[in-house]
């Protein structure tokens, strides 16, 4: 790593998220402007506009045509990259499912905002909960440098022949997406050196007709669906190389379950996504008042990394799951939904208290974690710790 | 036309790039406007095709109709899905990552995914100006799913939901003119074809896809099934659907069109409709109102083309 390359740079993460997708050199940005959008897009067609990157950058109608124009292009073998949030999530999620399923290496920013009604433009995962099961690999960032690095990762992972899936990569919209952070910038030898070029295993192209996308009746279903589980899950072993190489290149360590005081820890929070950042504060304070509590924050949601988040969390007691979704009529937010699921059939398995926080980018600062703490004790000492709780209702 | 078995084999590539084996019904006008188009496109084709008769009767797995690349992803989107693949040939080709090739990009849908889920994504795709082709295979209404009403259904037609019944007539909205909707983006080129008329049809798919730009080919496909006819007399049914004005052939070249066959005289809608199930309910005066339109816009088409003496 050269010392130029360590020089931080005060910029909007979403112009860094840009500057990323045109260091991996992307062949085809697809994209709908509105409902809504970030300034990524934006600024990946002022970049194509004065040729810094070479790309077509196609402004379509939808956001489901933008996904339908990723599934072609990233068919005939482009290196292909669409961002997105909310309603128009939902609006292509029908084809979000289908290029999973066809395995095609697209990657996809979601700028995480809540989704009508009432119309809310502001930060939440109720968004991308609706695609939880669409077969993507997923992942969170807490801040712009992970965003812009894991870019970078997003490629790497979703190109590589063992894996070919299509890689959603989840900022929280605002808190994360429009602030300016001091960003650790990438050399393109870096690039070059963490990634390879895409060469896809099969194309559309006439020199070697193939069928994509075929009719699968009943006898033939189950078995697709099995080799799709299959794959997805089989590719954890690339996601964790991937990490690794990462490390070496740029000198950041991540994982798919990020601790923080953790490991002595009787209590552990549990987030995803930019709350973490805030549960670290509130952490410190905690313990400097003899609290044992630590964090444990996902950052890969799908495949779910099981074994790793098992044995984040086997030395723990309780449990506080601090959900940014909700799951009506559910017996919980969906992360706390997972843990349990994950966690019920352990001999020795955490009490889990389930909150649900910040939704529509309500702030949720050092002293709720502080009070959700508080709360979460109150409810084990009264046994009411299966009772989820949406957090800071007014009134 | 005597001999046409000697010359015929001169007009057409000989190669099936849309192979038998496949599920379509018998006397499908579909599947040979399908196979007759992909001769007219050749080797160096891909297809998008959309969710619909052709695609289900043309790729259960593990089986494969196709000889060219060939990808579905959904029922709307085939426009959207061909521009994709254009637009990363394109960025591919320009940045040195593959061999400079004329390809031919198709997008190909029936009418319901053409006229009525499709129409957003197809008017994105002509109006950014993807050099592409796109084909609606219209059959009239959706037949994969039971032959309910599109918004291409002719008005009349009886189908399982515009069904004729007592106080209804069946269908009671005129066929929605992509054609024209797409004429109206200005793209290069325009066509109506049958796959009654198979030289043409080529022809007309050729000139798509020589076409810079956006080109758009709107084929009349009958269904035996949906149409309610035996199906040895899917040709004629097309034939007779020409020549009495309903559903003329045409082209419309940088905005100029031109007429493709001149009928002196139409055949009376009548003689198309006898025999057709979808429209044996029709009273006198339904058929009477069906042909004062069908002869009106008939003349105002013919008054549009160039090559027709006023």
């Amino acid at each position: 790593m050269t010392e130029s390359a360590k020089k931080k740079v005060g910029i909007e993460v979403s112009l860094a998220v840009a500057e990323a997708v045109k260091q991996c050199d992307a062949d085809v940005i697809s994209a709908y402007p509105i409902t809504p959008q970030t300034h990524i897009v934006e600024h990946l067609s002022e970049l194509v506009a004065n040729g810094e990157l070479d790309a077509e950058f196609i402004p379509v109608e939808s956001e489901h045509s933008a996904m339908s124009v990723c599934a072609g292009s990233s068919a005939a073998g482009a290196r292909t990259f669409t961002a997105t949030a909310s309603q128009g999530l939902a609006l292509m999620a029908e084809i979000v499912y289908c290029v999973s399923a066809l395995r095609l290496p697209i990657v996809m920013v979601v700028a995480n905002r809540s989704l009508n009604s009432p119309l809310s433009i502001w930060n939440d995962h109720g968004d991308v909960m609706m695609v939880r099961d669409s077969g993507w690999v997923q992942i969170f960032v807490e801040n712009g440098q992970e965003a812009y690095d894991h870019i970078f990762w997003c490629f790497r992972v979703g190109e590589d022949r063992k894996v070919m899936h299509p890689v959603m990569l989840n900022m929280d919209g605002f808190i994360v997406t429009h602030v300016v952070e001091p960003i650790e910038f990438w050399s393109q030898e870096m690039v070059k050196k963490f990634l390879p070029p895409f060469q896809p295993l099969h194309r559309l192209h006439p020199d070697k007709p193939v069928t994509m996308g075929a009719f699968g009746p009943p006898e033939i279903f189950t078995e697709c669906k099995v080799a799709q589980e299959h794959a997805l899950v089989s590719c954890m072993p690339v996601i964790e190389k991937a990490w690794d190489e990462l490390y070496e290149v740029c000198g950041r360590k991540y994982s798919a379950v990020e601790k923080y005081r953790a490991d002595d820890a009787k209590t552990l929070l549990v987030t995803m996504g930019c709350l973490g950042e805030t549960a670290r504060v509130a952490i410190d304070e905690l313990r400097e008042a003899g609290e044992e509590v630590g964090l444990v924050s996902l950052r890969l949601w799908r495949p779910f990394p099981f074994s790793q988040f098992k044995a984040a969390v086997k030395n723990a007691e309780n449990l506080i799951v601090i959900d940014r979704a909700v799951v009506f009529g559910g017996v919980g937010g969906p992360v706390a939904l997972e843990l349990k699921a994950a966690l019920y059939s352990e001999a020795k398995r955490p009490r889990i208290t389930n909150f649900i926080a910040g939704l529509a980018s309500r702030d949720v600062q050092p002293e709720d974690f502080k009070q959700m703490f508080a709360r979460a004790k109150k409810k084990l000492a009264d046994g009411r710790d299966d009772e989820f709780e949406i957090y800071g209702v007014r009134g | 036309m005597r001999r046409i078995e000697h010359y015929a084999p001169l007009l057409f590539d000989k190669e099936e790039y849309f192979t038998q084996g496949h599920r379509a019904c018998q006397g499908c006008a579909e599947a040979l406007a399908v196979r007759l188009s992909a001769k007219a496109l050749g080797r160096n084709t891909i297809v998008a095709m959309a969710t619909g008769c052709m695609e289900i009767v043309s790729s259960p797995l593990p089986t494969t109709a196709w000889k060219v690349p060939w990808i579905h992803v959904a029922f709307e989107n085939a426009a959207a899905v061909a521009s994709g693949v254009e637009s990363g040939l394109k960025a591919l080709m320009r940045k040195g990552k593959l061999p400079q090739k004329k390809i031919n990009v198709v997008g190909c849908a029936g009418d319901g995914g053409t006229a009525d889920i499709g129409l957003q994504a197809l008017s994105g795709a002509m109006e950014r100006g993807h050099n592409m082709v796109y084909i609606c295979y219209d059959n009239e209404a959706y037949m994969n799913t039971g032959i309910q009403r599109s918004s291409s259904t002719p008005f009349g037609a009886s189908t399982t939901t515009s069904p004729a019944g007592k106080v209804r007539l069946g269908q009671e909205t005129w066929k929605k003119n992509m054609p024209e909707i797409i004429a109206a983006h200005g793209v290069p080129y325009v066509a109506t074809a049958c796959s009654s008329y198979t030289v043409d049809l080529v022809e007309k798919v050729k000139r798509a896809a020589a076409t810079k730009g956006p080109a758009y080919v709107h084929i009349l496909s009958v269904c035996p099934t949906g149409w309610r006819i035996p199906p040895n007399l899917a040709i004629k049914y097309g034939r007779l659907a020409v020549e009495s004005g309903i559903f003329p052939l045409y082209e419309v070249k940088n905005g100029k069109y031109f007429l493709t066959f001149d009928f002196q005289e139409l055949v009376p809608v009548k003689n198309y409709f006898k025999g057709q199930g979808r429209f044996r309910h029709l009273t006198e005066e339904a058929v009477a109102r069906i042909q004062k339109k069908v002869s009106e816009d008939y003349e105002k088409l013919k008054a549009k083309c160039v090559n027709i003496k006023k």
